[in-house]
């Protein structure tokens, strides 16, 4: 039908028919963003102005905020406990999953085999690696301290104690690290030209100036990628916890998430649940602005690989 | 001679890696076979002396085990399919169509990644209360039908853009229609995004706890990971049982990877995720 135009004018509005299209096929996307994200962003913007509790909704202004942050011991232990959390296991995962990439990038045999061990445990459910885990750091018969009387050291009750149930969680979270941010890791290592390397072997360059002038550029942003993702999932940790420790011993692994969900869905504090998302986004907002702040100093975009805008 | 032990160094560090990965895998298989009685005198031993699968039979029947399987097997398929579909179509219009808007579109598509699901999730859960639909699947199936997510739909795209368009116009020449160079131009060629996205959205749907938490309240609703969590409450000592519980949950994530995983390192690498 729309072809059937004269000339000059069907070439316009043959544009004009792809761009319908264009938005039709991109609307799927386009409605859910503004009924399950946007519309939703500023209604729990609003309630965190209020109390609610799904049967009288009342208008108090900044109290929920003020609340939180002045006179609620258990937001700040939860925002430390996650804090410590974040901040040992997102540089730790990181590096890690990278060393597991470097190594699966050599030419070693079976590295297929290789590669499927380091990816299972991040296929594993959830709810079952938290039961796994549990089994795990079990303080009478679980295989840690099993380990750890091998080596003639004394038992621990790693969910018991408070002062080890966070490096229980950290232990855990390193299970995780040859999954997909190695498998992303990976694929960037292979996205590396190998004339960089043979340009540098020529140079007389050992290994590790290769990795630190060509590797660690060439990655530079898959890393940041990476750690503003990984920042992001950690701070988000939940099921382990509300299925380990239900966030004990004595708060000891009250994570944020757990103790957002535990005033909306158990407390059902709908407004002050609000408030403490919208805190958490603030957080996560301001650590990922200084992320890509920071990432001018050693993040390296090739020049031509702008894929960002080129549909033609 | 640097070069071998540099070798020898490298396998050293996977073969002990990969071990100290596996332990945990091994002893959860070897606790599933023990029997009671094994498990309470000698609970470290890898290889059970008499290994016994009742544990499994145990745990399929002490809760209505099978309808949890069903429940999972109906949102995760349906949320799969709904994903892959309406994601690359989503992607198919950001990859093949030039519109005003499209690339400030697409920012902010990716920028959702960013957002905590947490700042969501109460409005939401209050739409689906508004609709009447706590404790029915809707609230954990209908938001895959909206493209599945920035990941997914930006993975699509890049592997979208690294498909010649020389074939689209090709076969528009020949008189086919958008959604038909959609179907049998795009989707054909892109084998290895497709099974990644799809690997992804069933891991998503098959080991989602939160969302199901908050939705379904009557146990015969119930998807695995709730009953897991049900099953860890009444026989939370019994950690043969609950290992056997658990391999049921881990199995099918772990065949379907062993299925797709010739194309799922290749998708992602093409999709240019490698930061190239």
């Amino acid at each position: 039908m729309v072809r059937q135009g004269q000339e000059p004018k069907k070439i316009k509005s043959l544009a004009k028919h792809e761009a319908v299209w264009g938005w039709v096929l991109v609307s799927p996307w386009i409605i859910g963003f503004v009924v399950f994200t946007l519309g939703p962003m500023i209604a729990s913007f609003l309630l965190s102005f209020t109390k609610y509790d799904l049967a009288t909704i009342k208008f108090v202004g900044a109290e929920n905020y003020r609340r939180i942050l002045t006179e609620d011991p258990l937001f700040w232990k939860s925002l430390t406990n996650t804090a410590l959390y974040v901040l040992i296991t997102v540089p730790l995962g990181v590096a890690g999953s990278l060393l597991i990439a470097l190594l699966l990038n050599q030419p070693v045999r079976g590295q297929r085999l290789f590669r499927t061990l380091f990816y299972l445990p991040s296929l594993v459910p959830a709810v079952a690696s938290a039961l796994l885990w549990q089994w795990v750091f079990n303080a009478d018969n679980g295989i840690l301290n099993q380990a750890l009387a091998w080596f003639g050291l004394p038992n621990i009750e790693w969910l018991q104690d408070e002062r080890y149930t966070l490096s229980a969680f950290v232990l855990m979270s390193l299970w995780g690290i040859g999954g997909q941010r190695m498998v992303i890791f990976l694929a960037g290592l292979q996205g590396i030209p190998e004339s960089y390397y043979e340009a540098a072997t020529l140079d007389g360059a050992g290994s590790l100036a290769k990795f630190r002038h060509i590797t660690i550029p060439s990655l530079s942003p898959v890393i940041l990628f990476n750690v503003v993702l990984g920042l992001i999932g950690a701070f988000q940790i939940f099921t382990s916890a509300y299925i380990m420790t239900a966030g004990g011993p004595n708060n000891a692994s009250l994570f944020y998430s757990l103790y957002l969900f535990r005033n909306a869905f158990e407390y059902f504090k709908l407004g002050k649940a609000s408030a403490l998302a919208w805190i958490l986004f603030a957080i996560l907002l301001v650590f990922t602005l200084i992320q890509f702040r920071l990432s001018k100093k050693w993040v390296h975009y090739e020049g031509s690989t702008d894929r960002g805008g080129s549909g033609a | 001679m640097k070069n071998t032990l540099g070798r020898v160094f490298v396998y050293v560090i996977l073969g002990f890696g990969a071990t100290l990965f596996s332990i945990p895998f091994l002893w959860t298989i070897s606790t599933a076979l023990k029997s009671a009685k094994e498990y309470a005198q000698d609970p470290g031993r890898l290889i059970p002396l008499n290994p016994d699968f009742s544990n499994f039979a145990k745990a399929w029947t002490a809760l209505p085990f099978p309808t949890f399987v069903w429940n999972t097997i109906l949102i995760t398929i349906v949320c799969t399919v709904a994903q892959v579909i309406t994601g690359s179509l989503v992607a198919y219009g950001f990859s093949r169509f030039r519109f005003k808007g499209r690339d400030w579109v697409f920012m902010a598509m990716l920028s959702t990644m960013m957002l905590p699901g947490q700042v969501t999730q109460i409005p939401v859960f209050l739409i689906w209360r508004e609709l009447r639909a706590i404790d029915t699947f809707s609230p954990l199936i209908i938001p895959a039908f909206f493209g599945g997510g920035a990941f997914n739909i930006f993975l699509l795209r890049q592997f979208f853009l690294t498909i010649p368009r020389e074939l689209d116009e090709a076969a528009m020449l020949d008189g086919a229609s958008y959604l038909s160079i959609w179907w049998r131009v795009l989707l054909p060629l892109s084998g290895p995004a497709i099974a990644s996205v799809a690997l992804f959205s069933f891991l998503g749907h098959w080991d989602s706890f939160e969302g199901p938490l908050i939705y379904l309240n009557s146990p015969e609703k119930y998807t695995v990971s709730i009953g897991l969590r049900m099953f860890q409450d009444t026989f939370g000592t019994n950690f043969e049982q609950v290992m056997a519980a658990s391999l049921v949950h881990i199995l099918p994530t772990v065949l379907l990877f062993f299925f797709a995983q010739r194309y799922f390192l290749k998708g992602i690498s093409l999709s240019g995720l490698g930061g190239r």
